[in-house]
Protein backbone atom coordinates (compact mmCIF):
# COMPACT_ATOMS: atom_id res chain seq x y z
CA UNK A 1 0.00 0.00 0.00
CA UNK A 2 2.34 2.64 0.47
CA UNK A 3 4.99 3.74 -1.93
CA UNK A 4 8.77 3.17 -1.01
CA UNK A 5 8.90 7.09 -0.83
CA UNK A 6 6.55 6.12 2.26
CA UNK A 7 8.61 3.18 3.15
CA UNK A 8 11.41 5.45 3.77
CA UNK A 9 9.65 8.39 5.67
CA UNK A 10 8.65 5.88 7.74
CA UNK A 11 11.52 4.09 8.56
CA UNK A 12 13.49 7.36 9.24
CA UNK A 13 10.60 8.60 11.85
CA UNK A 14 10.93 5.48 13.34
CA UNK A 15 14.58 5.43 14.29
CA UNK A 16 13.89 9.34 15.41
CA UNK A 17 11.18 8.66 17.34
CA UNK A 18 13.11 5.40 19.45
CA UNK A 19 16.01 6.91 19.85
CA UNK A 20 14.43 10.71 21.23
CA UNK A 21 12.28 8.39 23.55
CA UNK A 22 15.62 6.63 24.85
CA UNK A 23 17.70 9.41 25.01
CA UNK A 24 15.05 11.46 26.05
CA UNK A 25 14.58 9.75 29.06
CA UNK A 26 17.85 10.66 30.53
CA UNK A 27 17.47 14.45 29.25
CA UNK A 28 14.35 14.68 31.73
CA UNK A 29 16.30 12.56 34.25
CA UNK A 30 19.08 14.99 34.65
CA UNK A 31 16.59 18.02 34.50
CA UNK A 32 18.74 19.13 31.12
CA UNK A 33 15.58 20.03 29.25
CA UNK A 34 16.76 23.42 28.07
CA UNK A 35 20.36 21.50 26.99
CA UNK A 36 18.12 19.11 24.59
CA UNK A 37 16.48 22.53 22.89
CA UNK A 38 20.08 24.08 22.44
CA UNK A 39 22.22 21.56 20.76
CA UNK A 40 19.45 21.53 17.71
CA UNK A 41 19.71 25.05 17.74
CA UNK A 42 23.51 24.80 16.83
CA UNK A 43 22.26 22.21 14.55
CA UNK A 44 20.56 24.58 12.66
CA UNK A 45 22.91 27.36 12.47
CA UNK A 46 25.54 24.52 11.43
CA UNK A 47 23.54 23.64 8.32
CA UNK A 48 22.54 27.03 7.58
CA UNK A 49 26.53 27.61 7.17
CA UNK A 50 26.98 24.16 5.52
CA UNK A 51 24.13 25.20 2.42
CA UNK A 52 25.76 28.72 2.47
CA UNK A 53 29.21 27.16 1.75
CA UNK A 54 27.99 24.46 -0.43
CA UNK A 55 29.54 21.27 1.89
CA UNK A 56 27.23 19.04 3.18
CA UNK A 57 24.63 19.55 5.41
CA UNK A 58 24.90 16.65 7.90
CA UNK A 59 28.52 17.30 8.32
CA UNK A 60 27.81 21.02 8.78
CA UNK A 61 25.17 20.20 11.28
CA UNK A 62 27.12 17.65 13.04
CA UNK A 63 29.94 19.75 13.25
CA UNK A 64 28.01 22.54 15.08
CA UNK A 65 25.48 20.14 17.18
CA UNK A 66 29.28 18.91 18.89
CA UNK A 67 30.88 22.79 19.20
CA UNK A 68 27.13 23.38 20.76
CA UNK A 69 27.75 20.66 23.30
CA UNK A 70 31.14 20.89 24.27
CA UNK A 71 30.50 24.81 24.77
CA UNK A 72 27.89 24.12 27.30
CA UNK A 73 29.84 21.50 28.58
CA UNK A 74 33.25 23.80 28.87
CA UNK A 75 31.05 27.17 30.27
CA UNK A 76 28.25 25.21 32.39
CA UNK A 77 31.64 24.00 34.63
CA UNK A 78 32.72 27.66 34.93
CA UNK A 79 29.50 29.42 35.92
CA UNK A 80 25.87 28.47 36.07
CA UNK A 81 24.86 26.32 33.33
CA UNK A 82 21.52 27.70 32.68
CA UNK A 83 22.93 30.76 31.90
CA UNK A 84 25.82 28.87 29.18
CA UNK A 85 23.09 27.26 27.86
CA UNK A 86 20.52 30.05 27.31
CA UNK A 87 23.60 32.02 25.73
CA UNK A 88 24.64 29.12 23.43
CA UNK A 89 20.53 28.89 22.26
CA UNK A 90 20.83 32.76 21.27
CA UNK A 91 24.11 32.94 19.94
CA UNK A 92 23.71 29.76 17.39
CA UNK A 93 19.86 31.32 16.55
CA UNK A 94 21.66 34.45 15.58
CA UNK A 95 24.38 33.12 13.57
CA UNK A 96 21.81 30.89 11.70
CA UNK A 97 19.88 33.88 10.62
CA UNK A 98 22.99 35.74 9.57
CA UNK A 99 23.99 32.57 7.81
CA UNK A 100 20.31 32.66 6.30
CA UNK A 101 20.21 36.27 5.25
CA UNK A 102 23.54 35.63 3.24
CA UNK A 103 22.63 32.33 1.19
CA UNK A 104 20.24 32.16 -1.77
CA UNK A 105 18.83 28.94 -0.49
CA UNK A 106 14.54 28.56 -0.88
CA UNK A 107 12.29 29.30 1.98
CA UNK A 108 11.07 25.42 2.24
CA UNK A 109 14.58 24.09 2.88
CA UNK A 110 15.17 26.58 5.90
CA UNK A 111 11.44 25.89 6.80
CA UNK A 112 12.71 22.13 7.03
CA UNK A 113 15.41 22.89 8.33
CA UNK A 114 13.20 23.91 11.65
CA UNK A 115 10.35 21.87 11.01
CA UNK A 116 11.57 18.69 9.22
CA UNK A 117 10.85 16.91 6.08
CA UNK A 118 9.61 14.23 7.03
CA UNK A 119 7.74 13.18 3.96
CA UNK A 120 10.04 13.86 1.46
CA UNK A 121 13.44 11.75 2.91
CA UNK A 122 15.74 9.71 0.42
CA UNK A 123 16.75 6.10 0.66
CA UNK A 124 20.60 7.66 1.94
CA UNK A 125 18.87 9.48 4.42
CA UNK A 126 17.43 6.60 5.57
CA UNK A 127 20.52 4.71 5.57
CA UNK A 128 22.33 7.30 7.54
CA UNK A 129 19.70 7.98 9.68
CA UNK A 130 19.41 4.56 10.45
CA UNK A 131 22.86 4.06 10.82
CA UNK A 132 23.41 7.28 13.63
CA UNK A 133 20.36 5.86 15.32
CA UNK A 134 22.05 2.36 15.91
CA UNK A 135 25.40 4.49 17.21
CA UNK A 136 23.17 6.36 19.67
CA UNK A 137 21.36 3.23 21.35
CA UNK A 138 24.91 1.47 21.53
CA UNK A 139 25.98 4.34 23.40
CA UNK A 140 22.93 4.24 25.81
CA UNK A 141 22.95 0.67 25.98
CA UNK A 142 26.67 1.14 27.53
CA UNK A 143 27.03 3.82 29.60
CA UNK A 144 23.09 3.24 31.36
CA UNK A 145 24.33 2.65 34.56
CA UNK A 146 26.73 5.74 35.25
CA UNK A 147 24.12 8.04 33.06
CA UNK A 148 21.23 6.51 35.34
CA UNK A 149 22.93 7.29 38.90
CA UNK A 150 24.58 10.44 37.78
CA UNK A 151 21.80 11.41 36.55
CA UNK A 152 19.55 10.68 39.41
CA UNK A 153 22.12 11.80 42.15
CA UNK A 154 25.37 13.20 40.83
CA UNK A 155 26.58 13.63 45.01
CA UNK A 156 26.19 9.25 44.63
CA UNK A 157 27.55 8.93 41.62
CA UNK A 158 30.95 10.81 42.57
CA UNK A 159 31.40 8.43 45.32
CA UNK A 160 31.11 5.62 43.37
CA UNK A 161 34.20 6.79 41.36
CA UNK A 162 31.87 8.34 38.37
CA UNK A 163 33.59 11.48 37.76
CA UNK A 164 30.56 14.00 37.03
CA UNK A 165 32.32 16.19 34.64
CA UNK A 166 32.72 12.97 32.79
CA UNK A 167 29.56 11.57 32.79
CA UNK A 168 28.38 15.21 31.68
CA UNK A 169 30.36 15.56 28.55
CA UNK A 170 29.26 11.75 27.49
CA UNK A 171 25.81 13.24 27.80
CA UNK A 172 26.63 16.18 25.71
CA UNK A 173 28.35 14.13 23.24
CA UNK A 174 25.23 11.49 23.25
CA UNK A 175 22.54 14.44 22.69
CA UNK A 176 24.90 16.02 19.94
CA UNK A 177 24.77 12.46 18.21
CA UNK A 178 21.11 12.30 18.74
CA UNK A 179 20.85 15.79 16.89
CA UNK A 180 22.90 14.85 14.27
CA UNK A 181 20.73 11.87 13.56
CA UNK A 182 17.31 13.66 14.19
CA UNK A 183 17.38 16.86 12.75
CA UNK A 184 17.65 16.63 8.97
CA UNK A 185 14.32 14.23 9.42
CA UNK A 186 12.22 16.28 12.49
CA UNK A 187 13.88 19.71 12.30
CA UNK A 188 15.56 21.59 15.07
CA UNK A 189 12.01 22.43 16.93
CA UNK A 190 10.68 19.35 16.91
CA UNK A 191 13.41 17.35 18.15
CA UNK A 192 13.07 18.95 21.59
CA UNK A 193 9.31 18.22 22.01
CA UNK A 194 9.58 14.52 20.87
CA UNK A 195 12.64 14.27 23.41
CA UNK A 196 10.76 16.25 26.09
CA UNK A 197 6.99 15.06 26.50
CA UNK A 198 7.22 11.71 26.25
CA UNK A 199 9.71 11.06 28.50
CA UNK A 200 8.09 13.21 30.83
CA UNK A 201 4.96 11.26 30.26
CA UNK A 202 7.07 7.84 30.94
CA UNK A 203 8.99 9.20 34.12
CA UNK A 204 4.80 10.17 35.81
CA UNK A 205 3.57 6.68 34.70
CA UNK A 206 6.12 4.37 35.53
CA UNK A 207 8.88 4.08 38.22
CA UNK A 208 11.13 1.80 37.40
CA UNK A 209 13.83 3.48 35.14
CA UNK A 210 13.62 0.13 32.84
CA UNK A 211 9.65 0.33 32.40
CA UNK A 212 10.11 4.37 31.95
CA UNK A 213 12.41 3.82 28.84
CA UNK A 214 10.53 1.62 26.93
CA UNK A 215 7.03 3.29 27.57
CA UNK A 216 9.27 6.68 26.83
CA UNK A 217 9.89 4.88 23.26
CA UNK A 218 6.54 3.47 22.72
CA UNK A 219 5.17 7.02 23.14
CA UNK A 220 7.21 8.97 21.14
CA UNK A 221 6.79 5.99 18.41
CA UNK A 222 2.98 6.33 18.86
CA UNK A 223 3.46 10.02 18.31
CA UNK A 224 5.73 10.04 15.39
CA UNK A 225 3.36 7.40 13.73
CA UNK A 226 0.42 9.17 14.18
CA UNK A 227 1.49 12.47 13.14
CA UNK A 228 2.67 11.11 9.95
CA UNK A 229 -0.80 9.72 9.08
CA UNK A 230 -2.17 12.68 10.21
CA UNK A 231 -0.52 15.02 8.27
CA UNK A 232 -0.54 12.92 4.94
CA UNK A 233 -4.30 12.71 5.39
CA UNK A 234 -4.67 16.29 6.04
CA UNK A 235 -1.97 17.97 4.55
CA UNK A 236 -1.33 19.96 7.96
CA UNK A 237 2.19 20.47 8.56
CA UNK A 238 4.07 17.46 10.17
CA UNK A 239 5.36 19.31 13.23
CA UNK A 240 1.78 20.67 14.04
CA UNK A 241 1.03 17.36 14.99
CA UNK A 242 3.88 15.90 16.07
CA UNK A 243 4.48 18.99 19.01
CA UNK A 244 0.61 18.62 19.83
CA UNK A 245 0.59 15.04 20.23
CA UNK A 246 3.67 15.15 22.69
CA UNK A 247 2.26 17.90 24.59
CA UNK A 248 -1.03 16.20 25.06
CA UNK A 249 1.01 12.43 26.19
CA UNK A 250 2.74 14.68 28.55
CA UNK A 251 -0.93 15.97 30.36
CA UNK A 252 -2.56 12.89 29.54
CA UNK A 253 0.09 10.84 31.44
CA UNK A 254 0.13 13.16 34.58
CA UNK A 255 -4.01 13.12 34.69
CA UNK A 256 -3.55 9.08 34.53
CA UNK A 257 -1.19 9.12 37.68
CA UNK A 258 -2.90 11.78 40.00
CA UNK A 259 -5.79 9.27 38.76
CA UNK A 260 -3.81 6.35 40.11
CA UNK A 261 -2.46 7.41 42.72
CA UNK A 262 -6.58 8.59 44.03
CA UNK A 263 -7.77 5.43 43.97
CA UNK A 264 -4.99 3.61 45.25
CA UNK A 265 -5.17 6.07 48.48
CA UNK A 266 -8.91 5.46 48.48
CA UNK A 267 -8.69 1.32 48.07
CA UNK A 268 -6.57 2.11 51.34
CA UNK A 269 -9.21 4.03 53.14
CA UNK A 270 -11.98 1.73 52.38
CA UNK A 271 -9.61 -1.19 53.69
CA UNK A 272 -9.04 0.62 56.75
CA UNK A 273 -12.93 1.19 56.77
CA UNK A 274 -13.36 -2.85 56.35
CA UNK A 275 -11.49 -3.71 59.03
CA UNK B 1 11.06 -4.33 61.62
CA UNK B 2 14.04 -6.45 61.29
CA UNK B 3 16.59 -5.95 63.78
CA UNK B 4 19.02 -3.89 61.50
CA UNK B 5 22.48 -4.97 60.81
CA UNK B 6 22.41 -8.35 62.38
CA UNK B 7 21.67 -9.37 58.32
CA UNK B 8 24.48 -7.70 56.48
CA UNK B 9 26.16 -9.68 54.31
CA UNK B 10 29.43 -7.97 54.68
CA UNK B 11 31.79 -11.74 53.76
CA UNK B 12 35.03 -10.35 52.56
CA UNK B 13 35.34 -7.61 55.60
CA UNK B 14 33.76 -10.51 58.19
CA UNK B 15 35.92 -13.56 57.57
CA UNK B 16 39.73 -11.81 57.30
CA UNK B 17 38.83 -10.42 60.78
CA UNK B 18 37.27 -11.72 63.55
CA UNK B 19 34.27 -9.38 64.99
CA UNK B 20 34.67 -7.41 68.81
CA UNK B 21 36.00 -4.45 69.62
CA UNK B 22 38.78 -5.32 71.57
CA UNK B 23 41.01 -7.51 69.25
CA UNK B 24 44.51 -7.61 68.57
CA UNK B 25 45.93 -4.36 67.10
CA UNK B 26 44.01 -3.92 63.77
CA UNK B 27 44.92 -2.63 60.64
CA UNK B 28 44.66 0.99 59.95
CA UNK B 29 41.76 1.40 57.32
CA UNK B 30 42.24 5.07 56.92
CA UNK B 31 44.55 7.67 58.25
CA UNK B 32 45.01 11.38 57.56
CA UNK B 33 48.82 12.90 58.22
CA UNK B 34 49.16 17.13 58.70
CA UNK B 35 46.53 17.25 55.85
CA UNK B 36 45.76 21.29 54.97
CA UNK B 37 43.10 22.04 52.78
CA UNK B 38 42.73 25.54 50.81
CA UNK B 39 38.99 27.02 49.24
CA UNK B 40 38.53 30.00 47.58
CA UNK B 41 42.29 31.45 49.62
CA UNK B 42 40.39 30.29 52.73
CA UNK B 43 42.44 27.62 55.04
CA UNK B 44 39.68 25.81 55.82
CA UNK B 45 41.88 22.30 57.25
CA UNK B 46 45.08 22.62 58.89
CA UNK B 47 47.25 19.83 59.82
CA UNK B 48 44.35 17.44 60.48
CA UNK B 49 45.63 14.06 61.28
CA UNK B 50 44.07 10.86 62.70
CA UNK B 51 43.86 7.11 61.89
CA UNK B 52 41.41 4.63 62.46
CA UNK B 53 41.00 0.99 62.25
CA UNK B 54 38.59 -1.61 61.08
CA UNK B 55 36.09 -2.90 63.55
CA UNK B 56 35.94 1.18 64.78
CA UNK B 57 33.29 3.28 65.14
CA UNK B 58 35.07 7.33 65.11
CA UNK B 59 32.42 10.11 65.41
CA UNK B 60 33.56 13.42 64.06
CA UNK B 61 31.84 16.07 66.13
CA UNK B 62 32.46 19.41 65.30
CA UNK B 63 29.65 22.77 64.81
CA UNK B 64 28.66 24.18 61.44
CA UNK B 65 31.59 25.16 59.27
CA UNK B 66 34.21 23.26 61.34
CA UNK B 67 35.39 21.45 58.55
CA UNK B 68 33.39 17.68 58.50
CA UNK B 69 32.39 17.48 55.36
CA UNK B 70 35.08 19.08 53.42
CA UNK B 71 37.35 16.37 55.61
CA UNK B 72 35.15 13.67 53.75
CA UNK B 73 35.56 15.17 50.30
CA UNK B 74 39.46 15.07 50.92
CA UNK B 75 39.40 11.35 51.46
CA UNK B 76 36.83 10.98 48.73
CA UNK B 77 39.10 12.71 46.35
CA UNK B 78 36.17 15.31 45.44
CA UNK B 79 38.67 17.86 47.35
CA UNK B 80 42.41 18.08 46.43
CA UNK B 81 44.47 18.48 49.81
CA UNK B 82 47.56 21.41 49.59
CA UNK B 83 49.69 19.30 51.51
CA UNK B 84 49.75 16.01 53.73
CA UNK B 85 48.46 12.74 52.92
CA UNK B 86 45.74 10.46 52.68
CA UNK B 87 46.20 6.88 53.59
CA UNK B 88 43.65 4.07 52.76
CA UNK B 89 45.14 0.63 54.09
CA UNK B 90 48.38 2.13 54.63
CA UNK B 91 48.96 3.10 50.77
CA UNK B 92 48.47 6.94 48.94
CA UNK B 93 45.02 7.24 48.14
CA UNK B 94 43.98 5.88 44.23
CA UNK B 95 40.68 6.72 42.40
CA UNK B 96 40.78 2.74 42.30
CA UNK B 97 41.14 2.29 46.18
CA UNK B 98 38.54 4.55 47.12
CA UNK B 99 36.29 2.67 45.10
CA UNK B 100 36.27 0.49 48.65
CA UNK B 101 34.98 3.32 50.43
CA UNK B 102 30.99 3.46 51.01
CA UNK B 103 29.72 7.16 51.72
CA UNK B 104 26.41 8.65 52.86
CA UNK B 105 26.80 12.18 51.74
CA UNK B 106 24.58 15.21 53.92
CA UNK B 107 22.59 16.44 51.31
CA UNK B 108 20.89 14.13 48.62
CA UNK B 109 18.18 15.98 46.72
CA UNK B 110 15.90 13.51 44.87
CA UNK B 111 12.96 14.75 42.85
CA UNK B 112 9.72 13.36 43.93
CA UNK B 113 8.51 11.76 40.30
CA UNK B 114 12.33 10.53 39.61
CA UNK B 115 11.85 7.10 37.90
CA UNK B 116 13.50 4.93 40.31
CA UNK B 117 12.72 2.63 43.07
CA UNK B 118 14.70 2.66 46.50
CA UNK B 119 15.63 -1.12 45.45
CA UNK B 120 17.22 0.63 41.73
CA UNK B 121 18.77 2.82 43.96
CA UNK B 122 20.74 0.40 46.32
CA UNK B 123 21.31 -2.13 43.05
CA UNK B 124 23.36 0.90 42.05
CA UNK B 125 25.59 0.74 44.52
CA UNK B 126 26.69 -2.46 43.68
CA UNK B 127 27.26 -1.50 39.83
CA UNK B 128 27.29 1.45 38.64
CA UNK B 129 30.38 2.16 37.39
CA UNK B 130 29.92 -1.03 35.07
CA UNK B 131 29.05 -0.50 31.46
CA UNK B 132 26.70 -2.30 29.40
CA UNK B 133 22.59 -2.53 30.72
CA UNK B 134 22.27 -4.67 34.28
CA UNK B 135 20.61 -8.11 33.21
CA UNK B 136 17.88 -9.10 35.94
CA UNK B 137 19.72 -11.87 38.18
CA UNK B 138 17.90 -13.55 41.08
CA UNK B 139 21.81 -12.83 42.59
CA UNK B 140 21.35 -9.33 41.82
CA UNK B 141 18.27 -9.25 43.27
CA UNK B 142 18.70 -11.32 46.35
CA UNK B 143 21.71 -9.44 47.50
CA UNK B 144 19.28 -5.83 47.22
CA UNK B 145 16.56 -7.53 49.36
CA UNK B 146 19.22 -8.76 51.28
CA UNK B 147 20.41 -5.50 52.02
CA UNK B 148 17.48 -3.45 52.28
CA UNK B 149 16.16 -6.27 55.07
CA UNK B 150 19.69 -5.27 57.23
CA UNK B 151 19.13 -1.86 57.09
CA UNK B 152 15.21 -2.60 57.93
CA UNK B 153 13.94 -0.93 54.99
CA UNK B 154 11.88 -3.64 53.39
CA UNK B 155 8.95 -2.31 53.49
CA UNK B 156 10.62 0.99 51.24
CA UNK B 157 11.59 -1.38 48.34
CA UNK B 158 9.52 -0.06 45.63
CA UNK B 159 9.04 3.40 46.25
CA UNK B 160 10.02 6.02 44.54
CA UNK B 161 13.17 7.66 45.92
CA UNK B 162 12.22 10.99 45.76
CA UNK B 163 9.09 10.29 47.96
CA UNK B 164 10.98 8.67 51.11
CA UNK B 165 11.21 10.90 54.48
CA UNK B 166 14.63 11.71 55.77
CA UNK B 167 14.73 8.55 58.07
CA UNK B 168 13.44 6.31 55.24
CA UNK B 169 15.92 7.92 52.27
CA UNK B 170 18.73 7.39 54.79
CA UNK B 171 18.79 4.11 55.57
CA UNK B 172 18.38 3.27 51.97
CA UNK B 173 21.29 5.53 51.12
CA UNK B 174 23.51 3.31 53.56
CA UNK B 175 22.44 0.25 52.33
CA UNK B 176 23.16 2.05 48.76
CA UNK B 177 26.52 2.46 50.16
CA UNK B 178 27.26 -0.63 51.97
CA UNK B 179 26.36 -2.93 48.53
CA UNK B 180 30.50 -2.74 47.43
CA UNK B 181 31.09 -4.50 50.75
CA UNK B 182 32.94 -1.45 52.02
CA UNK B 183 36.30 -1.60 54.66
CA UNK B 184 35.27 1.81 55.43
CA UNK B 185 31.89 3.54 55.33
CA UNK B 186 31.90 7.63 55.83
CA UNK B 187 28.92 9.26 56.63
CA UNK B 188 27.90 12.77 56.99
CA UNK B 189 25.53 13.97 59.54
CA UNK B 190 23.29 11.19 59.61
CA UNK B 191 21.56 11.95 62.38
CA UNK B 192 20.53 15.42 61.18
CA UNK B 193 17.22 15.36 59.91
CA UNK B 194 16.20 12.33 62.36
CA UNK B 195 13.40 12.02 65.41
CA UNK B 196 15.56 10.54 68.70
CA UNK B 197 14.54 7.38 68.10
CA UNK B 198 15.42 7.02 64.66
CA UNK B 199 18.61 8.39 65.45
CA UNK B 200 19.18 5.71 68.16
CA UNK B 201 18.07 3.36 65.04
CA UNK B 202 20.64 4.14 63.03
CA UNK B 203 23.30 4.87 65.60
CA UNK B 204 22.72 1.06 66.66
CA UNK B 205 22.79 -0.20 62.67
CA UNK B 206 26.18 1.81 62.64
CA UNK B 207 27.26 0.18 65.60
CA UNK B 208 26.56 -2.97 64.72
CA UNK B 209 28.11 -3.09 61.24
CA UNK B 210 31.18 -1.57 62.90
CA UNK B 211 31.45 -4.17 65.75
CA UNK B 212 30.37 -7.16 64.51
CA UNK B 213 31.08 -7.05 60.85
CA UNK B 214 34.30 -5.60 61.28
CA UNK B 215 33.51 -1.96 59.08
CA UNK B 216 35.64 1.29 60.11
CA UNK B 217 32.76 3.48 60.55
CA UNK B 218 33.83 7.30 60.24
CA UNK B 219 30.20 9.79 61.08
CA UNK B 220 29.87 13.04 61.54
CA UNK B 221 27.58 14.93 64.38
CA UNK B 222 26.84 18.43 65.77
CA UNK B 223 26.33 16.75 68.77
CA UNK B 224 28.49 14.24 70.78
CA UNK B 225 26.04 12.41 72.90
CA UNK B 226 23.60 10.03 71.06
CA UNK B 227 27.33 8.68 69.94
CA UNK B 228 28.53 7.88 73.58
CA UNK B 229 27.19 4.82 73.95
CA UNK B 230 28.96 3.32 71.22
CA UNK B 231 31.74 5.09 69.75
CA UNK B 232 35.52 4.24 70.17
CA UNK B 233 37.06 7.04 68.99
CA UNK B 234 36.53 11.05 68.16
CA UNK B 235 37.89 13.05 65.93
CA UNK B 236 37.18 16.95 67.08
CA UNK B 237 37.10 19.48 65.08
CA UNK B 238 37.52 23.13 65.60
CA UNK B 239 38.80 26.17 63.74
CA UNK B 240 40.02 23.69 61.05
CA UNK B 241 42.28 21.68 63.56
CA UNK B 242 41.74 18.37 64.82
CA UNK B 243 42.50 16.23 67.76
CA UNK B 244 41.61 12.99 68.06
CA UNK B 245 41.63 9.93 70.44
CA UNK B 246 39.35 8.34 72.62
CA UNK B 247 36.71 10.66 74.66
CA UNK B 248 37.99 10.49 77.67
CA UNK B 249 41.69 11.65 75.79
CA UNK B 250 40.04 14.31 73.86
CA UNK B 251 36.61 15.91 75.37
CA UNK B 252 39.30 16.79 78.24
CA UNK B 253 39.01 21.16 79.21
CA UNK B 254 42.82 21.54 78.22
CA UNK B 255 42.86 19.66 74.81
CA UNK B 256 39.46 21.68 73.58
CA UNK B 257 40.67 24.86 74.94
CA UNK B 258 44.08 24.15 72.66
CA UNK B 259 41.68 23.13 70.20
CA UNK B 260 39.52 26.25 70.18
CA UNK B 261 42.27 28.76 70.84
CA UNK B 262 40.54 30.06 73.52
CA UNK B 263 39.38 28.39 76.86
CA UNK B 264 36.25 25.66 77.05
CA UNK B 265 34.54 23.69 79.84
CA UNK B 266 33.71 20.39 79.31
CA UNK B 267 30.40 19.80 81.86
CA UNK B 268 28.54 16.32 82.34
CA UNK B 269 24.94 16.86 82.92
CA UNK B 270 23.57 13.72 83.81
CA UNK B 271 25.02 11.68 81.59
CA UNK B 272 25.49 14.06 78.98
CA UNK B 273 28.55 15.96 77.66
CA UNK B 274 28.26 19.89 77.44
CA UNK B 275 30.84 21.43 75.76
CA UNK B 276 30.80 25.62 76.63
CA UNK B 277 32.99 28.71 76.36
CA UNK B 278 34.56 30.09 79.54
CA UNK B 279 36.64 28.44 81.72
CA UNK B 280 34.90 29.97 85.10
CA UNK B 281 32.54 27.21 85.35
CA UNK B 282 32.70 24.70 87.72
CA UNK B 283 33.92 22.06 85.13
CA UNK B 284 34.33 18.45 86.02
CA UNK B 285 37.98 17.24 84.96
CA UNK B 286 38.33 14.78 82.41
CA UNK B 287 35.41 12.47 81.73
CA UNK B 288 37.34 9.44 81.97
CA UNK B 289 35.29 7.79 85.27
CA UNK B 290 32.01 9.27 83.96
CA UNK B 291 32.42 7.29 80.49
CA UNK B 292 33.47 4.52 82.21
CA UNK B 293 29.93 3.61 82.93
CA UNK B 294 28.67 4.02 79.43
CA UNK B 295 30.79 1.49 77.90
CA UNK B 296 30.93 -2.42 78.48
N1 LIG C 1 33.96 25.68 47.98
C1 LIG C 1 34.24 26.42 49.07
N2 LIG C 1 34.84 27.62 48.95
C2 LIG C 1 35.13 28.36 50.03
N3 LIG C 1 34.88 27.99 51.28
C3 LIG C 1 34.27 26.81 51.48
C4 LIG C 1 33.92 25.96 50.39
N4 LIG C 1 33.32 24.86 50.89
C5 LIG C 1 33.32 25.03 52.22
N5 LIG C 1 33.88 26.19 52.58
C6 LIG C 1 34.06 26.68 53.94
O1 LIG C 1 34.76 25.72 54.67
C7 LIG C 1 34.30 25.65 55.99
C8 LIG C 1 33.99 24.20 56.33
O2 LIG C 1 32.87 23.80 55.60
P1 LIG C 1 32.26 22.35 55.76
O3 LIG C 1 31.13 22.23 54.81
O4 LIG C 1 33.34 21.37 55.66
O5 LIG C 1 31.71 22.41 57.26
P2 LIG C 1 30.90 21.30 58.06
O6 LIG C 1 31.68 20.98 59.27
O7 LIG C 1 30.54 20.17 57.18
O8 LIG C 1 29.62 22.14 58.48
P3 LIG C 1 28.08 21.68 58.65
O9 LIG C 1 27.97 21.08 60.00
O10 LIG C 1 27.33 22.95 58.57
O11 LIG C 1 27.77 20.73 57.54
C9 LIG C 1 33.10 26.57 56.07
O12 LIG C 1 33.50 27.73 56.74
C10 LIG C 1 32.76 26.86 54.64
O13 LIG C 1 32.28 28.16 54.51
MG1 LIG D 1 28.81 19.41 56.50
Amino acid sequence: MFSSFMVNTWLAATTVAAIAGVVGFFVVLRGASFVAHAVPKSAFAGAAGASLLGISTLGGLGAFSLLGALTIGWLGRRGRHDVATALSIVVMLGLGALFLSWSAEYASEIYALLFGQVLGVSGSEVLVTVVLGAVSLLAVATLYRPLLLSSATPELAATRGLRSSRVELAFLLLVALVTTTAVPVVGALLMFSLMIGPAGAAQALSRRPATAICLSTAIALCTVWLSIAASYLSNWPIGFFVGTLAGLAYVAARLAAAALRRRAVSVERLGAAGR
Amino acid sequence: MARPGRRLLLADAVSTCPPGRHGEARAEVLALDGVDVWLSGRKVLSEVSFAIRAGEFTGVIGSNGAGKTTMFRVVLGLEAASSGQVLLDGESASHRSRRSIGYVPQKVVLEPDLPLRARDLVGLGLDAHKLGVPWPSRARRDAVDEMLAGVGATSLADARVGTLSGGELQRVLIAHALMSGPRLLILDEPLANLDIRSGQEIVELLAGLAHGHNVAVLMAAHDINPLLEVMDRVVYLAGGRAASGTVGEVVRPDVLSRLYGHPVSVLDVEGRILVIAGSNIQAVGTLEDDLGEHRH
